[in-house]
């Protein structure tokens, strides 16, 4: 008994053996192929096409937000095979297709959840061939995406996502990020709230339950602490897809509290926002929203909104003052008669800055179009300068920080925000070494 | 201990409670007189909050949104009985699910298909405005008045089951279907008011929630689960089952809320769970029913 298992152990061990050294010579013989097999490349590449992959939430909490994504994809996907909108202002694209092949795509529904945009993103990069995944607008999904962009090798510009691990912790070398960080956003909303609210107010927050909740949480108070002096007096944390917030919003009323810090997000942020008017919260507190969900002010109304201090991807007003922003919000609102939403612009500019990409890298070779990205190539976008940082793939650009208009100043109503500041982005991306990021290989 | 809390809360857990037991109470007939399960019932219920925001745009009247929501429930759900469900009496319980799941579906996209995913506002009626100081507690009125609302309705239902003809047909459907028919009594267009009944509660339910919660094409998800957890706990078919289980559903979700917010949810479904390991027939279940 002893002997044979001793003996099969050594069979074992000589197998393996064997195959390291059979291995070895065989890496070797790949890597002097001129031509490299990295996730769909050269397969995803052959024909006189290439297939993009987008995954939003069209049914969820995040449905409204997804909707918005999804018509920035098709403009961006039509300006890069057409010509058009700011396809016209960088000079590497053509406006023919990227490198001279048409985009193709397909979209899939995550239902706002991780599994379903697992599957999808899954499906598209075996199936499909896609060169390129992109999409969501819940944290949870985006990291799960990422994952699976490293595991297949397949670029991932990460659509709507705000958790501080998308670009921390859970970085990922084929994923990019453009939408601000949690910690971007509240470091770029304190000064504001600061010179608003003064001093040493008592905080109380509403948190989605799950990574991006947590990292706006943490964030925020963080920063109104250190920089405001504000006490932190309360945390509700709530599922998402929460229906009506009535005991969280007693205990938020019984917290003390004089600001109501409101991180729910999506359909979510519409039912708490206005159950919180409904249960005297608004009266008693000023609400801050540290990043607006897209159609939030839309759907809760100006009377509520205004004053309301927050930050945003991005807002349309800045149209008036950026030709790039105008180029982009015009072309949009001429093809879907609406103001287009911070969503749509991610998916838009994230479109553009990856066809850049791999235009200056002069293949779709997965490695070397992130070696593109990351050589910190400035693109002039709606935000004005662009670029990704090479520590954590987080775009580096301006955050606005907005506040609700009063119902008699809109001008008309989608107006429902004044854009005070446009904080520039170096001053409030987070040190490459406190991210927690560590970005795997190629 | 904050006692103003736990008060503010005992009363919430109520009026979130009787919110519940109104959803519940469609489903609960339904499932009890016609063993069918309503998997589209949350669909129903977000219908019923759309028509009420449509009949609201046109004339403003709360009051009309909420006959409308009911009336076209009421007739969305004698067409879905006399086209569908009603082919599916004699079919095991997983076509039910499949059928009334697949017809929620439908219908939640069609309403998105039509509304779009950004949700629609159907404000607080005039008369419901503001918020009530009740010495403990700072509520808002029309939470309040719901509770009246909901307590008129289920006082209509009681009536209806226990004091007509109609009543007493279909409770005792739901005690011995064979029973009833053997009596001669026609069972078919007994069926289809009940099936009716329930989507109208359901209708009821989805415009009275309207104002407080958003209307959204997915509203119905949630409340669907958790109204399945209610008739869970109070006993398939049971008219006090649903009103007790609502009630203890609403406390559940209240009282784990001031303390560990983040489980409320999850405590319903262990309560759910406790109730099925102790009384799998619920608490006013009769054991041995189909």
């Amino acid at each position: 008994m002893s002997k044979e298992s001793r003996k099969g152990l050594n069979r074992r061990s000589l197998l393996k053996s064997a195959a390291a050294v059979s291995a070895f010579p065989l890496v070797n013989i790949s890597r002097s192929f001129a031509e490299e097999t990295i996730g769909n490349y050269p397969a995803g590449v052959k024909g006189d096409s290439v297939f993009v992959g987008v995954i939003v939430p069209l049914t969820g909490a995040y449905s409204a937000e997804g909707a918005d994504h999804l018509k920035g994809f098709q403009l961006a996907f039509e300006h890069l095979n057409n010509g058009g909108g700011l396809v016209g202002k960088i000079p590497t694209l053509s406006g023919k297709g990227v490198l001279g092949k048409k985009i193709v795509y397909k979209w899939a529904d995550n239902q706002t959840k991780p599994g379903p945009a697992v599957q999808a993103a899954t499906a598209f990069i075996t199936n499909d061939k896609a060169m390129m995944i992109s999409g969501c607008s819940s944290s949870a999904t985006a990291i799960a995406l990422e994952k699976v962009a490293q595991r297949y090798r397949v670029i991932n510009m990460v659509g709507g996502s705000g958790a501080n691990e998308t670009t921390g912790k859970d970085c990922q070398r084929y994923a990019f990020r453009s939408q601000p960080s949690a910690y971007m956003a509240a470091k770029a909303l304190a000064p504001a709230i600061g010179k608003e609210l003064g001093k040493n107010r008592k905080a109380v927050y509403l948190v989605p339950d799950y990574a991006y909740g947590h990292s706006v949480f943490d964030s925020t108070s963080k920063f109104t602490e250190q920089q405001l002096g504000w006490k932190t007096v309360g945390q509700q944390l709530c599922p998402v897809g929460t229906a009506d917030y009535s005991s969280f919003l007693l205990n938020i009323a019984n917290s003390g509290a004089d600001v109501f810090v409101n991180v729910a997000f999506g359909a979510d942020s519409v039912a708490s926002t206005k159950q919180a008017k409904q249960f005297g919260v608004l009266d008693k507190m000023k609400m801050i929203v540290p990043n607006l969900s897209a159609f939030q002010g839309k759907e809760v109304g100006a009377e509520i909104m205004q004053g309301v201090y927050g930050t945003l991807d991005f807002w349309w007003t800045l149209a008036e003052t950026i030709p790039e922003a105008k180029i982009f919000v015009d072309a949009f609102e001429a093809k879907y008669k609406y103001k287009p939403r911070w969503l749509a612009h991610i998916a838009y500019t994230q479109m553009l800055v990856w066809a850049d990409a791999v235009e200056r890298a002069k293949t779709f070779n997965p490695v070397s179009v992130i070696k593109a990205l990351e050589s910190e190539h400035k693109l002039k976008m709606p935000l004005g300068e662009v670029y990704y940082r090479a520590c954590d793939h987080q775009q580096v650009r301006a955050v606005p920080v907005v506040v609700g208009k009063k119902p008699s100043e809109l001008r008309n109503p989608e107006d429902i925000y004044k854009v005070v500041g446009l904080t520039p982005g170096p001053d409030v991306v987070p040190p490459c070494d406190s991210t927690g990021c560590k970005l795997p290989s190629y | 201990m904050n006692w103003a809390l736990l008060w503010a809360q005992l009363f919430n857990g109520l009026t979130l409670g009787a919110l519940l037991v109104l959803v519940a109470m469609g489903l609960t007939i339904i499932f009890g007189a016609l063993g069918v399960i309503n998997f589209a019932h949350g669909a129903f219920y977000m219908v019923g909050a759309y028509a009420g925001y449509v009949a609201f745009e046109a004339t403003h009247s709360f009051v009309l949104a909420v006959v409308a929501g009911t009336l076209v429930l009421l007739l969305l759900g004698l067409v879905v009985e006399r086209g569908l469900v009603r082919y599916y009496y004699r079919r095991p319980h997983e076509d039910q699910i499949l059928m009334t799941f697949g017809l929620g579906i439908i219908l939640v996209e069609a309403i998105r298909a039509y509304f779009g995913g950004i949700s629609k506002r159907l404000p607080v009626p005039n008369w419901g405005g503001g918020a009530v100081n009740l010495g403990f507690l700072y509520y808002p009125t029309y939470r309040i008045e719901v509770l009246g609302i909901v307590a008129a309705a289920l006082i209509v239902l009681y009536i209806v089951l226990y004091r007509t003809r109609l009543g007493l047909i279909v409770r005792a459907g739901i005690e011995d279907q064979l029973m009833v028919n053997i009596l001669g009594i026609n069972v078919r267009r007994t069926f289809l008011i009940v099936f009716g009944l329930g989507s109208m509660a359901a209708g009821f339910a989805g415009v009275i929630n309207a104002p407080i919660v958003t209307v959204v094409p997915d509203m119905g998800t949630l409340v669907l689960v958790q109204s399945f957890v209610v008739v869970v706990i109070g006993g398939v078919g049971s008219f006090w089952g649903a009103l007790v289980g609502g009630l203890i559903a609403g406390e559940i979700i209240s009282l784990t809320a001031m303390v560990q917010p983040a489980y409320s949810e999850v405590m319903l479904f262990a309560a759910m769970a406790i109730v099925l390991i102790l009384r799998p027939q619920g608490l006013f279940g009769v054991q041995g029913r189909q």
